[in-house]
């Protein structure tokens, strides 16, 4: 995996890049890409990038061109089906001189265009820059795997993988929390793309690709989720026809990732349903020793211990294992916040940061995990609790279709009254309207906005300027009312959670934070075509979530962890941060000064919750106590660590390329010379 | 302090609202996500302790406890009930 970063004049006759500053931005994406740094410089524009490398050659470095030198490339991620595309560009009469991927997308653009990131099936954020032309291209993965920013400053453009990139490289660029980036975070637990957290700073969406030239920027979707919008659309297929098809395409997607990588690749393993299976399928495509990794939770609520050892006692694969607690939490958040670079609501990334640190400490670059399934199969409650809240929609006065509730939440039924009647005021708010896009996700939203009551008066003022859910909703495909019900909470699910949360927050981040490389079979481009053409009915079947995928994984995993009801991963949260135990930094950052100072939250209130949070004694705290403390302590520690906090520069890195047309005006084309099996990620 | 100015009290400190001006009488509590269902359970044992009364299931309705109002009208009940006894 890679780190990528550039600037680029908007206008011929700008003064050139600073070398200076493409060094700062490679040395604040260091983490990404440990073991090799690029840059290139002309007039108008310079790239950099930090490479880890996954063969031991010293090869394979960016920026890359093409054969004349005139159109270059910084790349993050994997296109996995690039041997493919490469045979088809040798036959159009194209010239390769490596055997890397990132080759394979000059190539791809030069003979296809913006069509080219469609053929892509891959995880990848990459920058193309024509120097005739004065062209800047900036692409992103289908479902936003690999991040990309962007802010225009001072008549440049400047764009990282990651913010701290920008900041360091342009010093002067204004930091700040963005009131509507907060308020969408504290309301879908996410920025939305390209909304971002910071002001003035633009994340590229998934799917799409933006073009700067002549000018003016152009932004597009190459691709956006589709759903079958009439009888007789997507799958026709029985349900066991569908098993089959998934169970094949689910092994291709593993085996892809297994094998187009010269480095070997363990897998995440979490003990629920979707890693067990991929790491089952991973055991089956590698031979000889294969890695796994879980996380056990010194808390027996969390802790899934018994289901990873099954998994691992079938499969037998060399497992290891970091054992987490609240203080290990507490300890570490910091950092995953300084990473995630954004709030979070929960502490669910930190034992994934110290997940990915056993990775890197066990000498391992490249892991598969299951992350995906929940959202193209169907697997979180949301699905379930919208379908029966749905249900009882259309039949608002039914006692009975209220009492499925119970069904769907035991809990409840062991509740006290007050809670359980409470609760079915909660679930039930709104349900004549069950017909209304996100009508599923209002449970979630409407608790997360609610905690913006914390926010100080100006800054709940200045939020309010834009409804961040009217806006969202207001953006939906034009086919989004002929999808199932299903299907469009599957879409707002990757459209806010997935891509903003699970895959940053939880993914990319975390798992670059120690320079290791994700892969993820569950969203691979055929499974993903596939999954959602399927029916509704064999991805929830009744309330029974993951149907097809379930009967696609008998035989494959253990039956018990087939069987088992799901459990949602979650870290122990907001107990991490009360109590005697507890790290120096949480006192400083509830401090009425830093609470103050980042004027994201009114003092009171953050002293009322604190206090509340304090007396608590460390029994437990309500769902919404949790979120908001750890929304507090997470975008105090965002605000001092990215926003406050002047941005490190790094200097007297060691660049393996190093193009610079200002001092070398004809260097030839570059990256290219010596490349026995660059595999540039 | 009368009945309501302590239970919007309460609700301004348990439940750290920032803004309390924004809290008034008819400000509904539970649609409007201040109020989730484990804080009901919150609010409830407030109620029990510092008024002395006991909730009994029936009365464990939404309509008892959406407002300040409504709350301020359930106690006013409970004590009417509590009356003719003395």
């Amino acid at each position: 995996m890679c780190g990528i970063a550039g600037c680029v004049g908007l206008h011929a006759g700008a003064a050139p890049p600073a070398i200076e500053d493409l060094v700062a931005m490679a040395g604040a994406l260091r983490h990404r890409g440990p073991d090799e740094f690029g840059l290139y410089r002309d007039a108008r524009a310079g790239l950099a990038h930090t490479r880890l490398s996954i063969i031991d050659l010293a090869t394979g470095q960016q920026p890359l061109s093409n054969e004349d030198g005139t159109l270059w490339i910084v790349f993050n991620g994997e296109i996995f089906n690039y041997l493919e595309l490469r045979e088809e560009l040798v036959a159009l009469g194209h010239r390769f001189r490596t055997r890397s991927d990132t080759e394979v997308i000059v190539h791809a653009w030069e003979a296809w265009g913006e069509g080219a990131f469609g053929r892509f099936n891959g995880q990848f954020a990459v920058a193309l820059w024509d120097s005739l032309r004065g062209r800047l291209v900036l692409a992103r993965d289908r479902l936003g795997v690999r991040p990309l920013y962007l802010a225009e400053h001072e008549g440049r453009v400047w764009f990282a993988s990651e913010v701290k990139a920008i900041f360091a490289g342009a010093p002067g660029f204004h930091r700040e929390l963005d009131p509507v980036g907060l308020a969408e975070t504290f309301t879908f637990w996410t920025v939305v793309p390209p909304q971002s957290i910071f002001r003035g700073i633009s994340e590229l969406e998934p799917g799409h690709v933006r073009t700067w030239e002549n000018g003016a920027w152009q932004d597009r979707a190459y691709w956006t989720p589709r759903y079958p919008a009439a009888p007789g659309e997507g799958f026709q297929g029985s349900l066991d026809e569908a098993t089959e098809r998934v169970g094949a395409a689910l092994e291709q997607a593993v085996s892809l990732r297994m094998l187009r990588a010269d480095v070997p690749v363990g897998s995440y393993l979490s003990g629920g349903l979707d890693s067990s299976l991929v790491a089952a399928l991973g055991r089956r495509v590698k031979g000889d020793r294969f890695l796994t990794f879980s996380i056990r939770f010194e808390e027996a609520e969390y802790d899934e211990t018994p289901f990873q050892r099954a998994v691992v006692d079938r499969i037998g694969s060399d497992h290891r294992e970091v054992v987490v607690g609240r203080q290990g939490i507490a300890a570490v958040f910091p950092e995953v916040v300084a990473h995630a670079e954004r709030p979070l609501l929960r502490t669910a990334a930190a034992p994934l940061f110290l997940l990915s640190r056993l990775v890197r400490d066990s000498g391992i670059k490249v892991v598969l995990t299951g992350e995906g399934a929940d959202e193209m199969f169907a697997g979180y409650d949301l699905f379930r609790e919208g379908k029966v809240r749905r249900f009882w929609g259309r039949r608002p006065g039914s006692s009975l279709r209220a009492g499925l509730l119970k069904r769907l939440y035991p809990w409840l039924a062991r509740s006290p009254v007050a809670q359980r009647r409470m609760a079915e005021e909660f679930f039930g708010r709104s349900r004549e309207q069950w017909a209304a896009p996100g009508f599923a996700h209002q449970t979630r939203w409407g608790p997360a906005a609610a905690l913006q009551r914390l926010f100080t008066d100006d800054l709940r003022h200045q939020a309010g300027a834009v409804d961040v859910v009217g806006r969202l909703l207001a953006t939906l495909p034009a086919a989004f009312p002929a999808w199932t019900p299903l299907a469009q909470d599957q879409y707002l699910e990757c459209r806010t959670l997935l891509s903003g949360y699970l895959l940053a927050s939880q993914g990319d981040r975390m798992l670059m934070a120690n320079s290791v490389e994700g892969r993820f079979p569950f969203l691979d481009a055929d499974v993903v075509e596939l999954a959602n053409a399927l029916p509704p009915s064999h991805k929830l079947w009744g309330l029974d979530e993951k149907h097809v995928l379930k009967r696609a994984a008998l035989g494959i995993v253990p039956d018990e962890v087939v069987r088992r009801a799901k459990q949602p991963y979650r870290a122990p949260d907001a107990l991490s941060f009360v109590g005697a135990d507890a790290p120096a930094w949480v006192g400083d950052a509830v401090s009425p000064e830093a609470v103050r100072r980042a004027g994201v939250f009114a003092v009171e209130g953050v002293d009322r919750l604190w206090r509340k949070c304090q007396a608590s004694g460390g029994g437990p705290l309500s769902n919404a106590d949790n979120m908001a403390l750890v929304g507090v302590l997470s975008t105090g520690l965002l605000h001092e660590q990215l926003v406050r906090r002047a941005p490190e520069r790094a200097t007297g890195l060691r660049f393996q390329t190093s193009v610079d047309r200002l001092r070398d005006p004809h260097p030839g084309p570059g990256g290219i010379e010596d490349h026995a099996e660059n595999r540039p990620t | 302090m009368t009945t309501e100015e302590r239970i919007k009290q309460f609700i301004v400190e348990n439940f750290y609202v920032s803004d309390a001006a924004a809290l008034t009488a008819e400000t509904s509590l539970i649609n409007g996500g201040w109020i989730d269902s484990t804080g009901m359970l919150e609010m409830v044992a407030f109620l029990e302790v510092e008024y002395a009364i006991q909730v009994s299931e029936e009365e464990l309705v939404p309509e008892n406890f959406e407002t300040i109002a409504r709350m301020v009208a359930y106690l006013d009940g409970k004590r009417a009930q509590k009356a003719p006894l003395r």
